[in-house]
């Protein structure tokens, strides 16, 4: 309820104003002019002369004859290849959510429901598992790779990206089955089912809320993965972050540094529809381990 | 729980740390100790008709038989830690002994390769932190204050840059701070000086590198104060009020004191994903002016066909030992929690 008192402009109101306006402006515009960008030719999109051509497009015109052209897509996606790394993204991705959700749901189930002193001992190692830096462990994975000869090969990317994963999706479950109430399954259980029924029947219906907002951050982690799939992947199952990066080394000829623009666009618009459909999970996914506490 | 039936259900994810997270590490270690071998030599003596020359030459064979056998390389000991791309104990020592002012001394550690990535690495991650946790707040607090229907699209549009992958997010700013780009030409016109760039001194692709960290990890903090924000109990509000605090008051006496335990959560959030940082030193090719601990792992393993697997290691060891040393204060306050809560 707004009192008269607290709906009135004070400069503290004035300012917080400006700041907030300020710092959407910050956080969209380079989005939005490489978007548009995206569309032009080089000359337009990196034009010391004016930077207005980037708006109009007043070199695009002169070269392709309309103010938009998807020439750098184009690029991309038939000349580059781009659409197999989005295969290959999408290949990684699918089972690194998969495999990691069901082990995720398993462990933290467990750890939510066991009270000895191992189960905590277990989430904090995995707190510390959390906080390496991925290149760390990549570091170590090489050298036993090469000898195994499964280097270069997607399944070994996705169990290192399961296990990557863990630690984060461990914790968000625990706290997430925390919240479902203890006597649901202990009811079930004292009805005689066995504590995997009790698991089966009495929490697996209730738990997808908290399952698919822990899905968007094992999806958001596969899909951004750059370390772990620029190490592990070999050239013909590269992913599309790797791959965007690939592009910086050989294209920087004229002309070709669209195609990463064109690449960097459609790597952002999937995130763009996910947050999206999803912005009330991913911001209560993102709050979960600190406000429930 | 049962003893049991825990063990079956934590297996998978347990085996799955433990073999791709523990693992790794011990492996880590084990070929921090180990160094790449040496190329067996041969003398042979080639005679002509003015006398004898020895020369010398590899012998590929057994170079290569010897690599087969013990594909780890030569033990090294810790040989590889004190060496002078890592610890460097012998320079420092030497630094110290002939520098005359601390300037001097200090110049001299900036460039020993591990010193250099460590000094970055920690201005990154203790200038970006505290810049996200104020900024942060200073939002929430902003578009708390918003007409409801803006709310949403306020949160919508502060979402993108902290989802975006680092390397996605830093080749779209380094697109327009580069010297074509619109930023970048500006500030050339502004200062008019066509040679100006921001990748060519060493402080503006630290300060390019902190700006862009802090645009990429703002809105995780605005959002978790955002989400605070709403369990400020009204009743405390409007006493603050009756008792005649003005707006700021009430907010560093009221409402600060209630985000507490939020900022420690999101300190540590922050100091874990800052220290990896990496990704942007790719992309902004900034390597030249900064690296950070990760890079220097990367550039090791990258090494073309001849990959530094002991310095990768060494490097990685003391990367670890460093997050947990910072970790430190967290671990111990989670387990006193813990402790309390279980008696």
């Amino acid at each position: 309820m707004a009192t008269k008192a607290q709906s009135r402009m004070t400069p503290l109101k004035l300012f917080s104003y400006t700041f907030v306006a300020l710092w959407l402006i910050i956080a969209a515009f380079p989005f939005f002019w490489t978007f548009w960008g995206s569309f032009k030719v080089q000359a337009d999109f990196l034009s010391k002369a004016d930077w207005r051509n980037a708006l109009y497009g007043a070199n695009t015109i002169a070269q392709t004859g309309s103010a938009f052209t998807a020439e750098a897509y184009r690029g991309a996606w038939i000349d580059e290849e781009f659409w197999f790394n989005f295969k290959n993204t999408g290949i990684v991705v699918f089972f690194t959510v998969v495999i990691s959700l069901t082990f995720g749901t398993l462990g933290g189930y467990a750890l939510a429901r066991s009270g000895f002193r191992y189960a905590f001992w277990i989430l904090m190692a995995a707190l510390v598992f959390r906080a390496m830096p991925h290149i760390t462990l990549v570091s170590g994975y090489l050298l036993p790779f090469f000898e195994w000869n499964v280097w270069g090969i997607q399944p070994t990317t996705i169990i290192v990206l399961v296990a990557i994963n863990q630690p984060f999706t461990l914790w968000m479950l625990h706290s997430f089955f925390k919240n479902i109430p203890k006597d649901m399954d202990e009811s079930a259980m004292v009805d005689g089912c066995t504590r995997f029924q009790a698991f089966r029947y009495v929490i697996v219906p209730v738990m997808w809320p908290g399952v698919i907002t822990t899905g968007l951050f094992s999806f958001l982690l596969a899909y951004n993965d750059f370390t772990v799939a620029a190490m592990l992947l070999s050239e013909e199952n590269e992913t599309i972050i790797p791959a965007i990066n690939s592009f910086m080394g050989t294209t920087q000829v004229e002309g070709k540094v669209m195609y990463a623009v064109a690449a960097v666009v459609s790597t952002v618009a999937p995130l763009f529809v996910l947050i999206l459909f999803f912005q009330r999970q991913i911001v209560s996914g993102l709050t979960a381990g600190a406000v429930k506490g | 729980m049962k003893h049991r039936t825990f063990f079956w259900f934590i297996l998978p994810t347990l085996s799955a740390m433990i073999l791709f997270i523990a693992m790794p590490i011990v492996s880590v270690f084990v070929q921090s100790l180990f160094v790449a071998h040496e190329q067996v030599l041969v003398v042979s003596e080639s005679c002509g008709p003015f006398g004898c020359t020895p020369t010398t030459s590899v012998d590929l064979e057994a170079t290569e038989k010897l690599r087969e056998e013990a594909p780890l390389g030569r033990f090294n000991g810790l040989g590889t830690y004190f060496n002078r791309s890592h610890l460097a104990i012998a320079e420092i020592g030497e630094a110290w002994a002939n520098s005359d002012s601390l300037g001097a001394f200090w110049s001299q550690i900036y460039n020993l390769p591990f010193y250099n990535a460590l000094i970055f690495t920690l201005t990154y991650t203790f200038v970006v932190t505290p810049a996200v946790l104020v900024l942060g707040l200073a939002i929430a607090v902003g578009v708390n204050n918003l007409p409801r229907a803006l709310k949403g699209p306020s949160i919508f549009i502060s979402l993108l840059p902290f989802l975006v992958t680092p390397l996605v997010g830093s080749l779209i700013l380094f697109w327009m701070v580069d010297g074509d780009g619109v930023i970048g030409a500006t500030i050339q016109k502004i200062f008019n000086d066509p040679s100006l760039s921001l990748k060519a001194s060493t402080a503006l692709t630290w300060i390019m590198l902190i700006v862009y960290g802090i645009w990429h990890t703002l809105p995780f903090s605005f959002i978790t104060f955002y989400a605070g924000l709403q369990t400020v109990p009204d009743d405390t509000l409007e006493a603050a009020q009756i008792d005649g605090a003005s707006k700021w008051q009430t907010m560093i006496h009221v409402v600060v004191p209630h985000l507490m335990p939020l900022v420690s959560f999101v300190t540590l959030m922050l100091i874990m994903d800052n220290l990896r940082v990496f990704e942007p030193i790719v992309s902004f090719s900034a390597e030249a002016h900064a690296r950070s601990l990760s890079w220097v792992i990367f550039n090791d393993l990258r090494e073309s066909g001849n990959p530094l697997y002991a310095s990768a290691g060494a490097t990685s060891l003391l990367t670890i030992i460093i997050v947990i040393f910072l970790m430190m204060p967290v671990l111990v306050r989670t387990w006193r929690d813990f402790t309390r809560k279980s008696h």
